[in-house]
């Protein structure tokens, strides 16, 4: 099966032009590696806080706004211990995605994975209260497009599933999460 | 209630409670695989080729290539439907997220009508089907905090070989080229998705009985509708209906109705079964069976 498919790809490599970039994502990620401080980080950083302009209130309202009618939906994902839980494996499952690594191996993790606790927990209704940077600022140096940001929504998507996270529950967490998409992608 | 329409109900339910207890037992989840697009958010591939449900095209781009990808995908589709079956089989390629090239064939057997008929038992009418869809505004997935949804207009050119026998039946031309608009809307947070697609058509019978007619020999639109909801990121389940128009004496032609569930186990293949009901067509009344096909990707 995998046989076909690689000589499948291969044929529409010749018929389309070497130019073509067949499968760029999966080696964009590696491409950029180079480009990215050795401290900056995906979701929130404030290693560069100093360097950026004053974050405004409507970008950080964005980043983690509120819904307290997801409360329900927070008490599936088993509240903040169920949320430290969860960003364990995510993290995990990031570094051992090679689509992703490249974002996240030389970041300082246990913030990123404390800063998306905190935004996830104030997105569904928690009693948290966001520390990161907003979106905007944070992920402008890193080049992301939308392969990028679809590839690391499924890895939540399988980190939620490892943690047996409801699909509906899930899904009512992503839908706040995917407008996000306007403020991390940059191309 | 006819005895049809329960029978109709329960297949449907049937199939919704094999798709659930599946679901059930594949909550372990295997790892995904690349390409940048979520999984199912490609839909399946169509009657005619193009990436969308069963019976209609949605706005999506074949193939689970993203915005700087080329995707591919090649389908197998058999429909049973008592008095007739039809093989279907073709290739797309997405480029980009933005253009959808594809190419079907669709084999139409007629069994033993063909030999009541006079044309012989297993007479077969072959289409060729050429198709280009481009999106043009709008995201499935990640517009979820708003209504926009995404939009593509598409083209699909048939060319039938049976160009005596469709003259024979009152069709005017063995060719004809079909054009749509239609509109996705993924509601994420409710795992809902609808499709409203409409096309200017004159073909019979999706063109298996030619194009035109001696009723009318003009473009009308019809209207195709999709839901589908997801009950993981692997199961979805879903029904759609398709308006046709009814350009021959003959015979009438009646809208198509199927209710369907498709599982893509990773992002290189998907299986879709469905139950159709195509209502008549040519001499045969409440054309009803099983849909099934498969679709391999990169």
């Amino acid at each position: 099966m995998n046989t076909i498919f690689k000589s499948m790809s291969l044929f529409s490599f010749l018929l389309l032009g070497a130019q073509v970039p067949v499968l760029q994502a999966q080696e964009a990620p590696v491409a950029q590696q180079d480009e990215i401080p050795q401290d900056d980080e995906l979701p929130a950083d404030e290693a560069h806080a100093s360097e950026t302009p004053a974050v405004s209130p409507a970008n950080l309202a964005s980043t983690a706004p509120a819904y307290p009618e997801l409360l329900p939906v927070y008490k599936q994902f088993g509240e903040e211990a169920g949320l430290v839980k969860l960003m364990d494996v995510f993290m995990d499952k990031l570094l051992a995605d090679s689509r992703m690594r490249p974002f996240f191996e030389n970041a300082d993790q246990a913030r990123v994975k404390k800063h998306l606790v905190e935004q996830f927990c104030v997105i569904l209704g928690g009693p948290c209260t966001y520390s990161g940077r907003d979106m905007k600022s944070s992920h402008a140096a890193l080049g992301i497009d939308r392969a990028n940001f679809n590839a690391l929504v499924e890895d939540l998507q399988w980190a939620m599933n490892k943690q047996g996270i409801p699909f509906r529950a899930q899904n009512k967490l992503l839908a706040k999460l995917a407008p996000m998409h306007r403020e991390i992608e940059t191309k | 209630m006819s005895v049809t329409k329960i029978k109709r109900k329960a297949l449907c339910l049937l199939l919704i409670s094999i798709a659930t207890n599946a679901y059930a037992a594949d909550q372990e989840d295997s790892s995904f695989d690349n390409g940048g697009k979520l999984l199912l958010t490609g839909g399946v591939t169509q009657l005619e080729g193009s990436a969308g449900g069963g019976l209609t095209p949605w706005a999506v781009i074949g193939g689970y290539g993203t915005d700087d990808e080329i995707g591919a995908n090649a389908f197998y589709t058999r429909v049973n439907t008592g008095s007739y079956h039809l093989d279907d089989a073709g290739v797309m390629i997405g480029f980009y997220n933005r253009v959808e090239l594809s190419f079907a064939q669709q084999r139409f057997n007629t069994e033993q009508v063909g030999g009541l008929l006079g044309l012989g038992d297993g007479f077969t009418f072959k289409q060729n089907v050429i198709g280009v869809k481009v999106r043009v505004a709008g995201d499935l997935v990640v517009n979820s905090d708003s209504l926009m949804p995404q939009i593509s207009v598409g083209i699909q050119h048939k060319k039938n070989n049976q160009a005596g026998v469709l003259a024979f039946i009152g069709a005017k031309d063995d060719s004809g080229t079909d054009f749509y608009v239609t509109a996705t809307k993924l509601f994420l947070a409710d795992g809902l998705l609808i499709n409203g697609t409409l096309r200017f058509t004159k073909a019979n019978q999706i063109g298996i009985l030619g194009f035109g007619g001696d009723k009318n020999d003009s473009y009308k639109p019809q209207l195709e509708i999709s839901a589908a909801y997801l009950l993981s990121q692997k199961w979805a389940v879903g029904a759609e209906y398709r308006m046709k128009p009814n350009n021959l004496g003959i015979a009438t032609e009646d809208n198509w109705f199927d209710a369907f569930v498709a599982y893509a186990p990773n992002k290189h293949v998907s299986f879709t079964v469905a139950y159709a009901d195509l209502g008549n067509v040519v001499i045969k009344d409440n054309q009803r069976g099983v849909y099934a096909s498969v679709q391999v990707g990169f």
